[in-house]
Formats: C-alpha cells, sequence, structure tokens
C-alpha cells in the first residue's frame, strides 16, 4: 500500500498535497483499490466556494459510486481534465496523475485537523 | 457464511471475497475491466459453485419439472438443457433456472444460490405427483470456463470430442482424471465456453488441470463482478435484478422460454400469462444506452421527457467492451420501443439515455 509521507490525509480517504495557500487533492491507493475499476470521475464545482466535507465531486467504478469531500474549505479553482478521458489514471497513478481538483485554502488552521501518514495508515490498518 | 470447495485457492489468488448469497465468492481477483476483457478475447475461469443442483427423478419427475416450469420440456431430447423459470401463483417468478434432461426419469435443475431454500420449499410444495427430489447443492462444484479459447483450454484435458457438444448441450465424460463430469455448453457470458459440474473433492484436481492446460492461452480466474458486467452485456436477466417476485417473464422478455401454446406444457398459473399476453403488457424490461455521461445504477428512476417516472433500472454498468454506459429497466409499454428517448435521474440530473435492443455485445 502505497501512502507517501509528505501528504497528508482524511478518514474519507482523500489525500491533500499542500503548495503554499493551494491544495492538491485526490483520492488514496487505498481508496482506488478499494472502489476497482474507476470509469468516470464526475466534477462540476469548478469556481465554487465550499466548505470543509462538502461533496465536490462524485467517483464511479465499475461495480460503485463514491462522493467526493473537500478536505478542507476552499475555492476549487481547477480539476484535472485529464481523467475526463483517462479515469483508470486514478487506479494507476492516484497520488501524481490521477489527482483531481486544485484548491485555494481559505483557512490554513483546518490543515492540522488532516492526518499524516502514520495516522492514515492506522486508520486503514496497512 | 458458506464456502466453495475452492475458497483456500481464491484466497491464494489473492481474490477480493464478499458475501453473496450467502457464500463466501470471489468478486475480483485483479480487475473486473481485465478479467471481463480476457473472457470476450480469450478465456476465464469462475468458480460458480454456489449454484444450487436439484436431481429430479423417478417415473414422475417429468410431470413435476414440466408443473414447475415455464419453459415446454419436452422440446428437450436427452443431452439437451434449456433456461426456465419457477412461475409463481401471483403471476411473477421464483427463480429462473437450468433444466438438464439427462434421461429418462432423470432431470438436473440448476438454481440461483441465493434462491436455493426457497426454490427447495416451492418444489416440494408443489410435488404433487410423487417424483423424486434430491438437493445435491452441497456436493456438487461447479466452474464455468468462458470464452473464445475455453474449448481449447480443455480438450487437452479430456477425449470427449467437445467443439461436438452444440450450444445448451452437454455430456458426461472424464475431464482432468475424474470421471463423470458433466460437461455443458452453456454460460452467462455470451462469450462461449462451457460449465462443468463434479463432486467437491476434485475441485482442487480440475482447477490446477485446467490452468496447467490453459497457460499458453492466457487462462485467467474471474470473479462475479466480471460475471455482472458479462451478463449485461449480453442483456441478460440476474435473478433479484431484472426478475423477482413482482415480474413476469413476459414483462422481462422471457416469452421465449414461457410456453403458452404447447397443450403439453401445464405449469402453474398458466392461465394468468396467457391472459397477461391478450391483454397486452403494460410494461417492459429493456435495454437502453446513456447518452448523456454518468453510469446507470440498480434502482435509479427513469422519466420521461417532462421528467415523469416511467420505470426503474433494474441493472446498469459502464461496458468494459463498449465503454459506454448501459443498463436494464422496467418502463411503460409506450417508452418501451427501440430508438425511445429516455433519461435516467443520476443525482437530481435526468441524463438522456436511448432505448436499444440486446445484447449490447454482438459477438464478432
Amino acid at each position: 500500500m502505497n501512502i507517501p509521507d509528505k501528504l497528508k490525509f482524511t478518514r474519507e480517504h482523500e489525500w491533500v498535497r499542500i503548495e503554499g495557500d493551494i491544495a492538491f487533492v485526490g483520492i488514496t491507493d487505498y481508496a482506488q483499490g478499494e472502489l476497482g475499476d474507476i470509469v468516470y470521475v464526475e466534477i462540476e464545482s469548478v469556481g465554487q466556494n465550499l466548505q470543509k466535507d462538502d461533496v465536490f465531486g462524485t467517483v464511479e467504478a465499475v461495480k460503485a459510486v463514491s462522493e467526493l469531500f473537500m478536505p478542507i474549505s476552499g475555492e476549487v479553482l481547477a480539476l484535472n481534465d485529464e481523467l475526463e478521458t483517462q479515469p483508470e489514471t486514478v487506479n494507476s497513478d492516484p497520488y501524481k496523475g490521477g489527482w483531481m481538483i486544485k484548491i485555494k485554502i481559505f483557512d490554513s488552521k483546518e490543515l492540522d485537523q488532516l492526518l499524516d501518514a502514520d495516522a492514515y495508515k492506522l486508520l486503514i490498518g496497512a | 457464511m458458506k464456502t466453495t470447495a475452492f475458497l483456500s485457492i481464491h484466497e491464494a489468488l489473492g481474490a477480493r471475497l464478499v458475501e453473496f448469497a450467502g457464500y463466501k465468492m470471489p468478486v475480483v481477483y485483479s480487475s473486473i475491466k481485465e478479467e471481463h476483457l480476457n473472457i470476450r478475447n480469450n478465456v476465464g475461469v469462475f468458480d460458480v459453485s454456489h449454484m444450487g443442483e436439484f436431481m429430479v427423478s423417478g417415473p414422475h419427475a417429468h410431470d413435476l419439472v414440466q408443473y414447475v416450469t415455464t419453459n415446454d420440456i419436452d422440446r428437450l431430447q436427452p443431452g439437451a438443457a434449456q433456461y426456465s423459470c419457477l412461475p409463481n401463483e401471483q403471476g411473477g417468478i421464483v427463480d429462473d433456472l437450468l433444466v438438464y434432461f439427462i434421461a429418462k426419469d432423470r432431470y438436473l435443475l440448476v438454481v440461483n444460490a441465493s434462491n436455493i431454500e426457497k426454490d427447495w420449499n416451492w418444489i416440494v410444495a408443489h410435488n404433487q405427483v410423487g417424483a423424486q427430489i434430491e438437493n445435491e447443492s452441497d456436493q456438487i462444484a461447479q466452474l464455468a470456463v468462458q470464452g473464445p479459447n475455453a474449448i481449447k483450454v480443455l480438450q487437452k484435458l479430456t477425449r470427449v470430442p467437445l467443439d461436438e457438444i452444440e450450444y445448451y448441450h452437454f455430456t458426461y465424460g472424464p475431464l482432468a482424471g475424474v470421471e463423470n463430469v458433466l460437461i455443458s455448453a452453456t454460460g452467462y457470458t455470451g462469450s462461449g465456453g462451457v460449465e462443468l459440474y463434479f463432486p467437491n473433492k476434485y475441485a482442487k484436481q480440475v482447477w490446477e488441470a485446467i490452468f496447467d492446460a490453459g497457460k499458453a492461452f492466457g487462462t485467467e480466474p474471474a470473479g462475479l463482478g466480471a460475471r455482472d458486467t458479462l451478463r449485461l452485456e449480453m442483456g441478460f436477466c440476474l435473478y433479484g435484478n431484472d426478475i423477482n417476485e413482482n415480474t413476469s417473464p413476459l414483462e422481462a422478455g422471457l416469452g421465449w422460454i414461457t410456453k403458452l401454446k404447447a397443450p403439453g406444457n401445464k405449469f402453474i398459473n398458466k392461465d394468468f400469462f396467457i391472459r397477461q399476453k391478450e391483454a397486452g403488457l403494460k410494461r417492459k424490461l429493456i435495454g437502453f444506452e446513456l447518452i448523456d455521461r454518468g453510469i446507470p445504477r440498480h434502482d435509479y428512476r427513469i422519466l420521461n421527457h417532462t421528467g415523469s417516472v416511467i420505470g426503474r433500472v433494474t441493472s446498469g454498468t459502464q461496458s468494459p467492451l463498449l465503454n459506454k454506459a448501459i443498463g436494464m429497466g422496467y418502463v411503460d409499454l409506450e417508452h418501451s420501443k427501440t430508438g425511445s428517448e429516455i433519461f435516467i435521474e443520476v443525482r437530481n440530473k435526468a441524463l438522456k439515455a436511448i432505448v436499444q435492443k440486446t445484447p449490447f455485445y454482438k459477438q464478432a
């Protein structure tokens, strides 16, 4: 199970990569494995200001559908449009090519509530 | 939870195991997509030992099987099988099943795992003629070896000329060193192949022989996930999803296994279906393809262009082969014509779909 040390995580199995006041968000290796073959990533929240835990999109796998939650409050600045034609990248490369949205962080204090790699490992029993 | 004789093999292969119909079953080994495509292009092996097997025998076997099933077993020769269903007394379906005509006074019924107990009680309760019935479900292992190369792989394991077994026919013969394996040219995938029935104690022996013989062909195990997407590309009904106690076989497009004309085919509630056919159906099970982007799922609502509910999705997925979102569902008759525009409600959005003839997948 790949759980990069440099990332932060949520209990909903999203990862967050922080670059100043910008964050990139995707789903973890564990999450993609649980979902199986991902066939569609639907994100219609670009341009919206969303609160922590709001739904920013949906991921559809062959067998299952799952909502995607904001790990922190922010404005959704962009989505990864490569996933439109190649949603399977979320399976093959969840932490890099499989990123889903780019956010402008509203309140950096919220970052403290995210899990670090060790805490996330504990959560999924890895 | 029950297990099949192949459990330790699934565990060793790292399968994702889930409870299905009370059995611990492999849903996926590597990826549903890969397993699906491997069966369309090559050959895959499913453990389907959870299926139930009832042996009906004795001088009254014919009359019992004819009475509890909608299809006409008088059309069968020994060595032939047919798809059929058990009608209930309210116009619905107790289960769908395969009927194997083994010999005079001997029929094998293969039923869904989720319905073994229900079907058993139902058939026993309607056995007024006094046929003998045995529930052999816990003794029989079943593998479905499916795909265009299935016969090539299995032919290495038997002297029975497999390509001579016609579709929906079967024979008993030695295979992989096991005597009297029931070799049946049937399946639930639309890619050809056979289903094998044999006693549980040979499970490991048969599995290993198939994978040894199949190495050169890229034989891979396949789980229930791929089984579902494969059958859906073919528009085959899944009991519990597309058919149930409240759906008529006529509505489900199973008129072809509901033989109303043959006078010798007397079965439970036949008069109801004759009347239903004469009166005309009010709804029908249709196939559809999504035009807008999204995936239909079981129980999503089907709408017309004004947003009124005209039915429900019974099965849906992204077709791994066609790369399109496909599904089935019941709609009011007026919307059931091929080419009709309908809408599937996905997360409060009405996504456009077109009614399509099944199978979605047409074999090359």
